[in-house]
């Protein structure tokens, strides 16, 4: 089923999305806000550009995005999918605690920001390029996974960039950050510990990037052949006294 | 709230800006920058749109530009009067309107093509760009009921409340053809939204529009008014316009150098620089220019004649993307603004947080 959403607004979009059963694409989409907030059990295709907050709440929808998404996708997100074949904003899956986001371009600031989880709920993003200052900040659960892997001329347009900016995993207290880099250059709080990963750690990420490489057609081995440095914070409490005696 | 006016009120942001520059200096309506802000409605309450025009007034281009709201019509006659003492005012007019019912409650909106009689400016020692801006805080400050929200030189602001897209229309933007538009939804947060707080705000040809909420405002202002400025309205983007014309006009820095002062790298960025000239410099400018640094979150469009500039701050709380299309350069605080103007833009990017982009009109063509 497809819809042509270019002269509706955010609410009238989801109504639509309501109406219908199993998969919908949009067509025209230019900045409309929350798409799919909340949704369940349905495929959704976006062509054109989503607005802010894609996915909010998102409880189990699996959504496509032909091009760029803009800021907060997945904000909060439960469960469910979403793939982004263009770039995406800044604080993508801004405090998600379920569900995965694989995005195949670069990220903008903030990206994971206090992604959290709970018992079986693992929340889950891939980023194929490269992502801006703050990733993970206040991460306190879930993997985030940077590939690295943008091509020339987008790096060209942003200037010579590292796979992250300044100021990774400010405030981190959870979850695990996978980079795939030697992380030479990279300046971490004295919270974390990085470190090169081991065969192990690479086993915990193989499936992510496994779907990651399938949604988006590259090798995983070639993917995967590669030195990757895991990050995690230091303790179970290692912002002890940052605020206050505690 | 009826009644009240910026200065006189502070509600302890979430707006919208775009922008589009030809660097060949080609013409354009108004009419791509209003559609532009269609999409991000939902980011301004209907309480302040606005736009600034560069290349709008050609037939005029050798004199300032001055656009004013008055409460009643002696105060025009005063003012008319003031302005007569030290300007030779080559015309005298009401900025055409289309009435229209989204908009309501005009000021009396007027604007004069004025050059500073040469007899003043040498008795007072001052360049004819000082004089004007001197001029403009002494209408802004005392003067009662009269209200300069332009200044520059082939270039002019529109604003109102109301949103955006009205505002476009109410000020007939599709009449004016300019090589460069910047625009502005307005969601206030601090002041209550009257016409003179709506943005873009100007100082000569400077004009800024922003989109975030500053906390280095009082420490900004206390720094900025020892230099003549007097910053009326309480409102933060006031305040970025002066220390710009500051920092540009009057101190002579580059449009970097300024971006370095007021979005200055952190310390521990500057200590990672491994050009040591660069290393010194920002080193330089935070240490002479510490209470300029601007602090909170802000995404800016500053435009000035010839050129704009958009800046995010260091952190990077708010958000701005940039598209090329050809000879145009289009920035907006989301992407679908970009893609009303240019469904074809290619190049988007979101540039890093204190990292300037400054695009100029190439000489001769504007």
């Amino acid at each position: 089923m497809k819809v042509d959403v270019s002269s509706l607004d955010f609410r009238e979009v989801n109504d639509k999305l309501r109406e219908q059963d199993g998969e919908c694409t949009l067509t025209g989409c230019l900045g409309q806000r929350f798409i799919a907030a909340g949704m369940a059990n349905r495929e959704i295709t976006i062509e054109g550009t989503p607005g802010n907050a894609l996915g909010a709440y998102l409880n189990g929808a699996d959504i496509t995005v032909c091009g760029n998404a803009q800021d907060a996708v997945g904000d909060t997100m439960n469960a469910g999918r979403i793939v982004v074949h263009g770039n995406i904003g800044d604080a993508a899956g801004y405090a998600m605690r379920g569900g995965k986001i694989f995005v195949r371009g670069n990220a903008g600031y903030r990206a994971g920001i206090h992604m959290k989880a709970y018992k079986e709920k693992i929340p889950v993003m891939v980023i194929g390029g490269s992502c801006g200052s703050f990733l993970g900040e206040y991460q306190a659960g879930g993997v985030i996974v940077v590939l690295g892997l943008s091509d020339e001329k987008a790096a060209g347009a942003q200037g010579s960039r590292r796979i992250v900016g300044n100021f990774p995993c400010t405030g981190m207290h959870g979850g695990k950050m996978f980079l795939r880099t030697d992380a030479k250059d990279i300046a971490f709080p004295w919270q974390v510990t990085a470190r090169p990963a081991e065969e192990a750690d690479l086993a915990e990420i193989r499936g992510y990037v496994e779907e990651y490489c399938s949604l988006f057609g590259c090798d995983v081995d070639e993917v995967m052949n590669a030195s990757y440095t895991v990050v995690t914070p230091d303790s179970r409490n290692p912002y002890k006294q940052l605020y206050v005696a505690n | 709230m009826a009644g009240l006016r910026e200065g006189e009120v502070r509600i302890p942001s979430g707006c919208a800006i775009a922008a589009v520059i030809s660097r060949e200096g080609k013409k354009m309506t108004g009419e791509s920058i209003m559609e532009s802000m269609k999409p991000m409605h939902d980011r301004s309450n209907g309480l302040g749109g606005g736009f600034a025009g560069y290349g709008i007034y050609p037939e005029y281009k050798d004199y300032y530009a001055l656009h004013l709201f008055f409460d009643c019509r002696d105060t025009r006659k005063a003012c008319e009067a003031f302005l007569k003492e030290s300007f030779e005012v080559v015309k005298g007019e009401l900025i055409p309107t289309r009435k229209i019912p989204e908009i309501t409650d005009e000021p009396i909106i007027w604007r004069y093509f004025v050059t500073p009689l040469p007899s003043v400016l040498r008795d007072l020692q001052l360049d004819e760009k000082e004089f004007v801006a001197r001029t403009v805080m002494k209408i802004n400050t005392e003067m009662t009921g009269a209200y300069v929200f332009s200044s520059g030189k082939n270039m002019g602001t529109f604003k109102a409340v109301g949103f955006p897209e009205d505002v476009g229309r109410f000020y007939r933007l599709d009449e004016y053809e300019g090589y460069c538009w910047t625009a502005h939804g307005r969601y206030p947060t601090n002041t209550p939204g009257w016409w003179g707080g709506a943005h873009p705000f100007t100082l000569l040809d400077y004009s800024v529009v922003h989109n975030g909420e500053i906390s280095s405002y009082d420490a900004n202002r206390r720094f900025i008014e020892m230099f003549g400025y007097k910053c009326n309205l309480q409102t933060d983007t006031e305040v970025i316009t002066y220390i710009l014309d500051y920092l540009l006009r009057v101190q002579g820095l580059t449009l970097t150098e300024a971006a370095n002062v007021i979005a200055a790298p952190f310390w521990s960025t500057i200590e990672g620089k491994t050009d040591a000239y660069e290393k010194q410099k920002l080193q330089f400018l935070r240490t002479v220019y510490p209470s300029l640094l601007v602090t909170g979150p802000f995404s800016i469009v500053l435009g000035f004649d010839g050129g704009l500039m958009a800046l995010n701050d260091r952190l990077k709380l708010r958000s701005m993307v940039v598209g090329e299309k050809d000879d145009k350069v289009f920035i907006a605080s989301e992407e679908a603004a970009i893609r009303v103007m240019e469904p074809n833009v290619e190049n988007i990017w979101a540039p890093a947080g204190g990292e300037p982009v400054i695009v100029t009109v190439k000489e001769g063509a504007y």
